[in-house]
């Protein structure tokens, strides 16, 4: 694969930036009330999202869970109105009606974000059936926790898909926990990815979801075997910074384990990378660190300013 | 007998804790219930007081948590198992419906089916519309199981034990919003039970009858206060359990006041306030001065925004409104 060029790494440079400014901000307006609900935080797995969205070609589509920001923006959707959607508002990409978990944007091919565990793997499953049926040439690229495996839902989807051939990356973004539980307490096979087997599908790589290229570079050819063979399960590595959602003890780990992870964070290594191949590369980055302050700023200021919605809003979309 | 004013939390967990002291077959299983001291923090400290054999973290698979309960039930053992909360139950719908509640029945009697279902319900707490609901009306359709819907500490230690010892599968849903709420509760008391199926005067009042549960408890408890300022005198009835249905009480106290009113957080559509609503006409119709009034959250799922979920669920208020437009 050609080496993306200088510009391309910058974006993905900012948009892991952007990624987790925009959620240390989350977690501050959530520390405020301004945000409610769950709040589950991206922190540590932005490699993993940049490096998959950048590997989506423009016509494949992307399906999440609940931990959907970091999606979202790397998919482009405008901080100011995600951001209005985290403050519950009319302005936010749901209308204020979905929150945190719900992030979507249609035109985008991003199918959202979904709260029921695993409920999205079979949704995923009929993307793909209607770009087999209509014998388009897009793929599905369905992310899931390492947690998210264990549910009916995951086999069921799984399998069909590799029953109709059904052009869909499976990308389990293996964090090392579902909520508390490791996950070899809640994995017979935890090399999760050796799941393809049972199900006659391609076993695809254990990427290093620290390392944005690796990943980009691991779902490309994923998508490129998927939209010519049928499906791929594949996984990433990487590791959640934070508690599993706002307000989580995290007695289940040590702080030993969470600083030895910190020490491969994936924004400082991305930087420590364009620092050796680009000359004087650093300004431009500190550069695109003030850029996104002021993007951040602009969306909170935006998301405040905006109006709450209303009965008619509460009301609206409960069918067609 | 000495009473401790405790929380539903502390009530949970103490009944959990007795009864899996008093019988070497209750045991508990789900997720997050061990390392993480279980979501709502009813099962802190089990995982290091009763060990792994008795209290079993379980991957995310809420439908082989009913179903291997069912088994594990049928087959001698006494689980309580946990489903964090009541929207992941749909998951498990089937090992819920068609097994946990069919198999005695289908088998003619050689099975029984000793196993609690714990799990929270309730929105107001901006989840969003798959993580809000409260559908335990949904259950009690079902014969072959129970449904538990207790309101206060004191309601859910002694129905919670008495869940545990009896042989019949029980779903029994706490209201995650109402588990910090206090109340006096026995504690010396190894043997407190509260009876399966059997609704219970919170207040009395010769104006008009409320029939509610959990959450519409505490809705219509603040209602009687706004009332009685007034003059108007409430009584409230709390089913405590959807199944067993018990509206003998009920029917007694609407003979006395002629109105009745019912207040749930469910849907309005097929909801409990129907169910009462019916059986109040066929049972009293001669009493009833007045149409019977449902308060209940609007017809529509929930959204995230504070603002508008609020407009979508019960409160004090519309109870009290939904009072005088039967007086
Ligand atoms: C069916 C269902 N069961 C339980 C939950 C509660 N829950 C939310 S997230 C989660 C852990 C999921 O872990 P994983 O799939 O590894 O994703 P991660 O949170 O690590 O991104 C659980 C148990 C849920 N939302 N849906
Ligand atoms: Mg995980």
């Amino acid at each position: 694969m050609a080496a993306p060029k200088k510009d391309t790494l910058l974006d993905w440079y900012r948009q892991m930036v952007l990624i987790r400014r925009f959620e240390e901000k989350c977690a501050e307006l959530y520390q405020q009330g301004k945000i409610g609900g769950f709040l589950h935080l991206y922190i540590g797995q932005e490699a993993t999202g940049v490096g998959v969205v950048s590997a989506l070609r423009d016509h494949d589509h992307i399906i999440t869970a609940y931990r959907d920001h970091g999606i979202a923006l790397a998919k482009g959707m405008e901080p100011r109105r995600v951001m209005a959607e985290m403050l519950g508002k009319r302005t936010g990409t749901s209308g204020g009606k979905g929150g945190s978990m719900h992030l979507a944007d249609r035109e985008k091919r991003f199918w959202g974000g979904h709260g029921i565990v695993g409920g999205h793997l079979p949704l995923a499953a009929g993307i793909a059936l209607k770009a087999r049926y209509l014998e388009q040439d897009e793929v599905v690229v369905a992310l899931m926790g390492d947690g998210a495996t264990n549910i009916g839902y995951f086999h069921e989807s799984l399998n069909l898909s590799a029953v109709w051939d059904l052009p869909v990356v499976w990308l389990i973004e293996n964090n090392g926990y579902g909520m508390g539980t490791a996950v070899e307490r809640a994995s017979g096979q935890p090399e999760l990815v050796k799941r393809a087997i049972a199900y006659g599908m391609r076993e695809g790589p254990r990427v290093d979801g620290m390392d944005v290229l690796a990943v980009h570079e691991a779902v490309s050819e994923a998508i490129a075997y998927a939209a010519k063979h049928g499906p791929v399960l594949m996984e990433s590595l990487t590791y959640r910074f934070e508690g599993h959602s706002m307000g989580d003890p995290q007695r289940y780990r040590s702080k030993d384990e969470v600083a030895r992870y910190a020490e491969g964070d994936p924004i400082g290594r991305f930087r420590t990378y364009l620092d050796g191949k680009f000359k004087n590369v650093l300004p431009e980055l500190d550069e695109i660190e003030r850029q996104v302050q002021a993007t951040i700023a602009e969306a909170v200021e935006f998301a405040e300013n905006s109006p709450e919605p209303t009965y008619e809003d509460l009301v609206s979309f409960v069918y067609a | 007998m000495t009473e401790k004013i405790i929380t539903i939390r502390e009530a949970l967990s103490s009944a959990l804790r007795e009864e899996m002291l008093r019988d070497e077959r209750v045991f508990i299983m789900g997720e997050e219930v061990g390392v993480w001291g279980g979501t709502y923090a009813v099962t802190r400290g089990f995982l290091d007081e009763f060990g792994a054999r008795r209290v079993r973290d379980t991957p995310i698979s809420e439908m082989v948590i009913a179903g291997a309960a069912v088994g594990a039930a049928m087959a001698g053992l006494r689980p309580v198992a946990e489903i964090m909360t009541i929207n992941f139950a749909f998951v498990a719908m089937d090992a819920i419906v068609n097994h946990m509640a069919k198999v005695r029945y289908m088998f003619n009697g050689q099975f029984t089916v000793p196993m609690v279902i714990r799990t929270t319900t309730g929105g107001g707490k901006q989840l969003a519309a798959t993580h809000s609901h409260a559908p335990e009306v949904i259950f009690a359709h079902f014969p072959g199981m129970y449904v538990a819907v207790p309101g206060t500490a004191y309601d859910a230690k002694g129905m919670l034990k008495a869940a545990i010892r009896d042989d019949n599968p029980v779903l029994f849903v706490e209201h995650s919003t109402m588990l910090q709420r206090r109340s006096p509760v026995p504690v010396d008391d190894p043997d407190f039970l509260l009876p399966i199926g059997k609704s219970d005067i919170k207040r009395t009042g010769k104006d008009v009858t409320i029939v509610t549960y959990q959450k519409g408890l505490e809705w219509s408890t603040q209602a009687a206060e706004m009332l009685a300022q007034e003059g108007i005198e409430a009584e409230i009835i709390d089913l405590r359990w959807l199944r067993p249905l018990d509206l003998e009480p009920v029917f007694e106290s609407v003979k006395k006041t002629n109105r009745a009113v019912i207040v749930e957080e469910s849907l309005p559509m097929f909801n409990v306030g129907a169910e009462v609503a019916a059986q109040l006409q066929e049972q009293v119709f001669d009493y009833l001065d007045a149409p019977v009034k449902r308060v209940s959250a609007m017809d529509q799922p929930l959204p995230y925004a504070a603002n508008i979920e609020l407009m979508a669920l019960p409160d004090a208020q519309k109870v009290v409104k939904a009072v005088k437009e039967v007086l």
